[in-house]
């Protein structure tokens, strides 16, 4: 900033914008009947119509001045400014320079360009380089002879994939991804019970391969699994299968490109896999929840990786399943299950809704192990083809929860240990009752995947389904 | 050079920490790795006998070469047979 006079005009320009070289006759005609002094942000030759313009290619001082748009004119007065305009407006330049009959020749006026200090790239660093961020992480050099995919491995940062480097730039660009404060603590990420600030949750965006839209969609699905209800500890330190799985609803899915149809569940779409990746690296990262660790998972699932999806709303004749949950049509939302790895319903000969319900409820049966009920709640991933033969009969998605629970019934003689020559099973009082094999709303219904195939899916819970263990939770998506 | 932001709650040390040195010896394996440089070995043999004077474990490795960091078959090698490694720098 020492370049710029205490007094006098000043101008930024750049050779890359018209209006800029519109004026450059009349700032060579103000350098001659006025005094000024010309910034220019990218060729420094230019405009030659001035006997010395001053290079500002680091941009430190358009940055200094907030410069939005070229060309910017100001007047200073003993270091302070007294006026500003910018683009070419004849009566604004004569107003602010005090001469008179400016720019003969030209239009009255034209609007003038974005200016190079706040083009996306440049303004992330011009903020870095004047500590302008705000960001309180701790900043981690590596040195230039080290490999940062290595060093991100080393410090324990990775899921056994490679990241994108969480580089200050990318932080900033990522946080533009939302309106919330960077330093706004979403909530305490167990089982270290360490507090996600928008800030921590972004830098893990990051590295999970997250663009700065999918943000928000992160930040309530953060939200979710930290919400009493969903116990992120106990899903994370179970030995059981499971992992956080993202159901997205409302229009971001289409805003960001998410799949919900062929292949929804799969891999090959980067919000699918980057969003439910960000969430498991919030864990990891803030939460200290690692594998062998507190994570003491038999198995776990390949979903622990990602696992997140979109609804295929659009194809559905049922409502959304975050308005049966219980929020506005039209709004984003994600609900979050802790489920665990995908079982088929393959049915390709079901034509009636009570043959389709009946194929759906054996297979519904056999999660866990067919001599337990209640188990654990469940999410019925409905494809196109099968949701097909319900919408032709008319069935309600109400109609199809009523038919699934009254098919999950079970003489209770079939669960008690030892019948059907298996020990597992529960007490001989069992016999002569009627058990359920889900809690009433245990099981959620929601239509994804591909145009052909008649393969729903099952995605089963944990064992402690329901109040004693994890309840799915619906969050907004705000910007 | 490159700066990143830390992704963690930030309540460990930017640098790893080195493994904990053992307490006490016994019952430990311990490797005796020769990186190749002049008389290197009489250090490592003599440690050798002073090691297996008190009834531990040794083995003892070789690199083909000082010049080089030891061939990742071998620091694999190491790394699943002992629990501590004493290196002869020699010189």
């Amino acid at each position: 900033m020492s370049a710029l006079p205490d007094d006098g005009l000043i101008a930024i320009v750049k050779r890359d914008c018209p209006t800029c070289v519109l004026t450059a006759p009349v700032l060579g005609e103000l350098a001659r009947r006025a005094g000024i002094t010309v910034f220019t942000q990218d060729d420094p030759s230019f405009p030659d119509t001035v006997p010395a313009p001053v290079a500002d290619l680091d941009l430190g001082v358009s940055h200094g001045l907030k410069i939005e748009v070229v060309p910017t004119l100001i007047r200073l007065e003993g270091g302070r400014e007294i006026a500003r305009t910018y683009g070419w407006d004849r009566g604004e330049w004569q107003r602010v320079t005090g001469v008179t009959e400016l720019g003969e020749g030209l239009p009255e006026s034209r609007p003038g360009c974005g200016a190079k200090n706040v083009e996306p790239g440049i303004i992330e660093r011009l903020r870095i380089r004047f500590n302008e961020t705000g960001l309180r992480s701790r900043r981690i050099e590596i040195g230039s002879d080290e490999d940062e995919q290595e060093a991100m491995f080393a410090r324990g940062w990775s899921d056994g994939l490679p990241l994108v480097a969480s580089t200050e730039e990318r932080v900033l660009r990522m946080l533009d991804g939302t309106s919330r404060d960077p330093q706004e603590v979403i909530g305490l990420v167990p089982p270290a019970l360490a507090s996600a600030t928008v800030e921590k949750i972004a830098i893990n965006a990051v590295m999970a391969g997250c663009k700065p839209e999918y943000l928000p969609v992160v930040l309530a699905a953060v939200e979710a699994v930290l919400d009493e209800g969903f116990a992120m500890h106990g899903v994370l330190a179970t030995t059981m299968f499971v992992g956080p799985v993202v159901i997205v609803n409302g229009p971001v899915r289409r805003e960001i490109g998410m799949n919900a149809r062929g292949n929804a569940l799969g891999q090959g779409n980067r919000a699918n896999a980057a969003i439910g990746r960000a969430l498991q690296l919030v864990i990891r990262n803030i939460g200290e929840g690692r594998p062998q660790e507190v994570d003491r998972a038999t198995l776990g699932n390949p979903g622990k990786l990602s696992y997140c999806f979109a609804e295929d709303e659009e194809g559905s004749c049922w409502e959304p399943l975050s308005v049966e949950r219980g929020l506005k049509p039209g709004a984003s939302a994600v609900t979050l299950f802790a489920g665990f790895g995908l079982q088929g319903v393959v049915d390709q000969k079901s034509r009636d809704p009570e043959s389709l319900c009946r194929s759906m409820a054996e297979s519904l049966k056999a999660i866990h192990n067919v001599k337990l009920a209640p188990s654990c709640d469940a999410l019925l991933v409905i494809c196109p083809e099968h949701e097909r033969t319900f919408r032709q009969a008319g069935w309600s998605k109400a109609r199809v929860y009523e038919e699934l629970y009254r098919l999950c019934e079970i003489p209770g003689e079939e669960l008690v240990a030892g019948a059907k020559g298996i020990a597992e099973g529960g007490p001989a009082s069992l016999a002569g009752k009627t058990v359920n094999k889900f809690r009433p709303g245990g099981l959620m219904i929601v239509r994804a995947g591909g145009g052909a195939g008649m393969f729903s899916g099952i995605i089963g819970g944990w064992s402690a389904g329901g109040p004693r263990g994890s309840i799915p939770i619906t969050k907004e998506v705000t910007r | 050079m490159s700066v990143l932001l830390d992704p963690t709650s930030e309540r460990s040390p930017t640098t790893t920490p080195r493994l904990p040195r053992p307490d006490r010896l016994d019952g430990l394996t311990i490797g005796l790795l020769d990186i190749a440089k002049a008389r290197g070995d009489v250090f490592l043999d003599r440690l050798d006998e002073r090691l297996q004077e008190r009834g531990l474990a040794v083995k003892r490795y070789k690199k083909p070469t000082n010049t080089r960091p030891a061939p990742l078959p071998l620091q694999q090698q190491i790394a699943t047979e002992v629990n501590l490694v004493v290196e002869g720098l020699s010189d």
